[in-house]
């Protein structure tokens, strides 16, 4: 059935038509066109497809979309600047070598920042219990914790 | 030399910031307009004919546009030995056949046509290990060859062989001598980012795939050969690579999923996508070959290698890729790793009903390393040697040629070991017991090249345009190893421009210089060299025009300096006479002349040096194209001799574990790794590839494993195939990077995108033997096994005890 839905995006409000089937991930991506958030598995295994849903890490891909009706929603669109800048969350992880293919990059990255929103100090225990659903075969995961505790330092210092 | 301005220094790479947006867009994120999705109807049997194959159902979907079966579409011969079909005619040979296809509006309602696909099969008994594969009478998985000859056995006629010296004589000379048997399991590459393509044509029938590929001109040969088979007579593909999510050797073949695209693209005249899930991907995309391997080698009683002996058996699957040819890469350490003179290699291809293999990182090498390395162990053991002694005294040395004819130039094996060694506490670890223990394990690999195909060749195009920008066209592909970050590197560093004014355009073969592919880690090796040859000839022809323009175009910045500054008395120097083209420099993008005064005015700006040639009567611009093709040889394989690589890549990894003799658990508690690399181009970047192929090394060591139950694949998600995550990777890596300058590397590089997995999983055996007693000769390392191989232990240790 074809329902209105209406959510937060990025701080701005949405209002779009959805079938009952459908995911979040579908509506970001099919509907919004928002491609940032990836689809590594359909499963819920991978963490490709990982949004923050009220300051929660999620899996996009196995999220109902009528579940998100009134919340706010944060994608990796969300957390770009002005001007074409990157977030200091997005300039560790370029500035650490945490990319390599990118793909598992936009949800390890959102893992990341629900972790740092929450927890602005983070031990490395932390970190990697906050980004164990977010699979990476390229990097070896080493220089993802250098950057998230980077970044940690960078927002800190910031403020 | 080793004055480098970007060189060696910390750079973010260029695709970096778009990733990390995510904006940078993979196949799953193109769309094209009209574009319809395409989805394959796979093989329901191991091993059986087609009786019938009824689409009447799937054609009467509303939004399907196209159903088509190899009864209804031209045959197209794909793979290596041309032994396979884009789609099946008469008989299956592996669960994962194609044998129809449609194309509709939406993916769903392709997936529900499909689905209403009504194949009839008539089942074959299946064959599912090599051994069965070979028995007199055992059914054939191919009733003739390519070219219609009729087959008589399941041995595929690939001949992979090398002898040297004379063994008998080396068996004379052996003191000690262990024979071992080792295997290594399917394994999936597990990209991030699943296989897809868009394949469309354009009025002329010209096509345009966008391909997950590392061959993308091979891959154009491949289609363009398609296109001559479906009637399409010198027509061209044209080949786009999007960004890759992951590549790890999946893109090393055309796949039969591509051609069905290219099929439905004509049969429907729309653009036509077709993107695995991860299921498919899983069953349908090729793994890593498995491989059993027998080692039998011997030393004398100073520890001095005499022989080895190396029989290889690999189960095929039912058809060839470029895969099948592992053996010409594990020959390298057989032959090769550590000093030995009198060698013998076998390896036999045997045609089964598993799931056909393709490449994986290493490419064989992870699959010999594995049986060498414990093998080496057990050698040094039985001597009663150390085996990190035992591995030094045989250790490779630089300038010397090996059993099969490579010839290595620069060598860091010795340093490699030494660094394990002490990051390990060697001397103080190792023999302890106590189910603690170290092991190390070392590689040789192509740095320079392979020279598997006629030509080992790339090109590479620099393009000046009127704002000093440099625009890169090359056909190495990007699929997250970096290739981009040292191609901006190279550029920079050797045409004298900085880094932010080197702009590289997307691997496209409409515009890029042919490339054999991004394989053998070649990329940085390749990237480097012709970078640099580019930049000489763009350098001599920007010095050969300054004689004329830099005279006048600095006497110009004189007369403004003047005026602004009127007390200003220049320098005594003589401009026109200094202007000679063996004296200019260019660097961080200004000419000026090497031994001229420091002065601003004397310096021109590489974008205002362009515009002034370019503006000017009889104008021009500047490009330079280079093709270079590395001093190596393409090997006889039938005789294994040949330098296939310009240089060799060599390496050790060590690992401390400790073992759980109650659950059979191993915890990696730390890894050492020194990797011989020539020299360092991107720190972070190479870093990266180490760690990462170091986690790859140890989901192979450890757990990775696809099982399969009758030629079917049984674990097809991340819940049941276990790639290694955060949590596993939660040990110290104690990595060093060996610098031996090589002098055919680009600025002393050579290739080290593969080495990083190859020692692993030996690494980490030799260490649990070293904890537990035990030794483990089938990967991946499972609690299962240990523990079973620990009770086993416990028995003999009892047996003895009551004989005693």
């Amino acid at each position: 059935m074809r329902r209105e839905i209406s959510f937060f995006l990025n701080g701005s409000e949405v209002k779009v038509a959805a079938m009952d089937h459908m995911r979040l991930i579908d509506i970001l991506r099919d509907t919004l066109n928002l491609t940032g958030t990836k689809e590594g598995c359909g499963e819920g295994e991978c963490g490709a497809c990982t949004v923050i849903v009220d300051g929660q890490a999620v899996n996009s891909c196995l999220y109902p979309v009528f579940e998100v009706e009134g919340k706010k929603v944060v994608t990796i669109e969300g957390l770009q600047e002005p001007e074409n800048r990157l977030s200091l969350l997005q300039q560790a992880f370029v500035n650490s070598g945490a990319i390599q293919c990118g793909f598992c990059t936009p949800g390890m990255i959102l893992s990341a920042k629900a972790l740092l929103d929450s927890n602005p100090n983070p031990t490395e225990a932390q970190i990697r219990d906050a980004l164990q659903g977010n699979l990476c075969r390229c990097t070896g995961y080493v220089q993802i914790i250098e950057a998230v505790k980077k970044a940690a330092i960078n927002i800190r210092d910031s403020e | 030399m080793n004055n480098f301005s970007h060189i060696g220094k910390k750079v973010s790479r260029p695709d970096g910031a778009d990733k990390a947006a995510g904006r940078a867009l993979y196949i799953q994120d193109l769309t094209r307009p009209g574009m319809l999705y395409g989805k394959i109807k796979f093989s329901e049997f191991p091993h059986a004919r087609i009786k019938n194959i009824d689409t009447s159902k799937a054609e009467r979907l509303p939004g399907v546009k196209a159903v088509i079966t190899a009864y209804n579409t031209p045959e197209i011969r794909i793979g290596f030995l041309r032994d396979n079909f884009a789609l099946k005619k008469d008989k299956v040979r592996q669960y994962r056949d194609e044998v129809a296809a449609v194309a509709a509006i939406d993916p769903e309602i392709a997936e529900e046509a499909a689905d209403q696909i009504e194949v009839e099969y008539e089942p074959l008994p299946g064959i599912f290990s090599p051994e069965e594969a070979m028995k007199e009478g055992a059914p054939l998985i191919h009733e003739v060859d390519p070219r219609g000859r009729e087959r008589t056995n399941n041995i595929l006629p690939l001949k992979f062989h090398h002898e040297s010296g004379d063994l008998e004589s080396g068996k004379q000379a052996t003191k000690f001598v262990v024979q071992g048997q080792y295997s290594t399991p399917l394994v999936q590459q597990s990209c991030m980012g699943t296989a897809g393509c868009i394949a469309e044509f354009d009025m002329n029938n010209n096509l345009t795939l966008w391909a997950k590929t590392q061959i993308p001109f091979l891959a154009q040969r491949d289609f363009n050969r398609a296109l001559n088979d479906m009637g399409l007579r010198g027509k061209n593909t044209r080949i786009i690579i999007p960004a890759l999510g992951g590549g790890f050797g999946t893109g090393l073949d055309t796949h039969a999923y591509e051609y069905i695209a290219i099929l439905l693209a004509y049969r429907t005249g729309h653009p036509v996508k077709i993107l695995y899930t991860r299921d498919e991907e899983f069953s349908y995309l090729s793994p890593r070959q498995s491989s059993q391997t027998k080692i039998n080698q011997g030393c004398d009683a100073k520890g001095k290698l005499t022989f080895r002996s190396v029989d290889v058996l690999q189960d095929n699957g039912a058809y060839t890729s470029w895969g099948a040819t592992y053996p010409s890469v594990m020959m390298l350490p057989a032959t090769s790793l550590y000093r030995v003179s009198n060698v013998y290699f076998d390896a036999k291809l045997v045609y089964t009903n598993n799931t056909y293999c393709q490449a994986m990182r290493g490419y064989g090498n992870p699959e010999h390393c594995w049986a060498l390395e414990s093998n080496m162990d057990e050698l040094a053991e039985q001597a009663g040697f150390d085996p990190y002694e035992f591995r030094l005294i045989n250790s490779n040395k630089p300038n010397e040629t090996t059993p099969m004819g490579l010839k290595i130039s620069t060598c860091g094996l010795e340093e490699s070991l030494k660094s394990v060694a002490k990051k390990l506490d060697w001397a103080k670890k190792h023999g302890k017991g106590k189910q603690r223990g170290v092991g190390m394990a070392s590689l040789i690999h192509v740095g320079g090249g392979g020279r598997i195909y006629r030509s080992d060749a790339s090109g590479l195009i620099l393009k000046l345009d009127d704002f000093g920008n440099v625009n890169v066209y090359h056909g190495g592909v990007e699929m997250g190893q970096g290739l981009h970050a040292v191609l901006t590197l190279a550029v920079a560093e050797s045409l004298g421009v900085r880094p932010d004014k080197v702009f590289i355009n997307p691997t496209d073969t409409g515009t890029c210089p042919w490339d054999v592919g991004t394989h053998a880690s070649r990329g940085s090796f390749m990237a480097g060299n012709t970078a640099i040859l580019a930049a000489k000839k763009l350098r001599s022809q920007i010095f050969r025009l300054a004689e004329d323009v830099f005279p006048e175009e600095v006497h110009k910045n004189l007369k403004k300096h003047k005026t602004k500054n009127p007390d200003y008395e220049p320098p005594e120097f003589d401009v026109r006479e200094a202007a000679t083209e063996e004296r200019f420099e260019l660097k961080d993008g200004f000419i000026f002349l090497k031994d001229a005064p420091d002065e601003p005015w004397l310096r021109l700006e590489l974008g205002r040096f362009l515009r002034t040639i370019h503006f000017r009567d009889q104008g021009q611009m500047l490009t330079a194209e280079v093709f270079y093709d590395p001093p190596n040889e393409r090997p006889d394989f039938e005789k294994g001799l040949g330098n296939i690589s310009s240089t060799y890549v060599f390496g050790t990894q060590g690992a401390e574990v400790e073992v759980d003799t109650e659950t059979g658990e191993v915890k990696i508690l730390r890894m050492a790794a020194a990797h011989d690399v020539g020299k360092v181009l991107d720190p972070e970047g190479l870093r990266g590839q180490i760690y990462g192929a170091l986690a790859q090394g140890i989901g192979y060591a450890l757990y990775e494993e696809l099982q399969t139950k009758n030629g079917k694949i049984q674990n097809t998600n991340f819940r049941d195939y276990k790639i290694p995550t955060i949590q596993e990777l939660d040990f110290p890596i104690d990595l060093e990077f060996i610098e031996t300058n090589d002098s055919f590397g680009p600025f002393g590089a050579k290739g080290v995108a593969e080495p990083g997995l190859v020692p692993t999983a030996p690494a980490i055996a030799n260490a649990i033997y070293d904890a537990v007693g035990v030794r483990i000769p089938d990967l991946p390392i499972t609690p299962e096994k240990v523990l079973s191989a620990l009770k086993n232990l416990n028995k003999q240790t009892e047996k003895r005890r009551t004989a005693k």
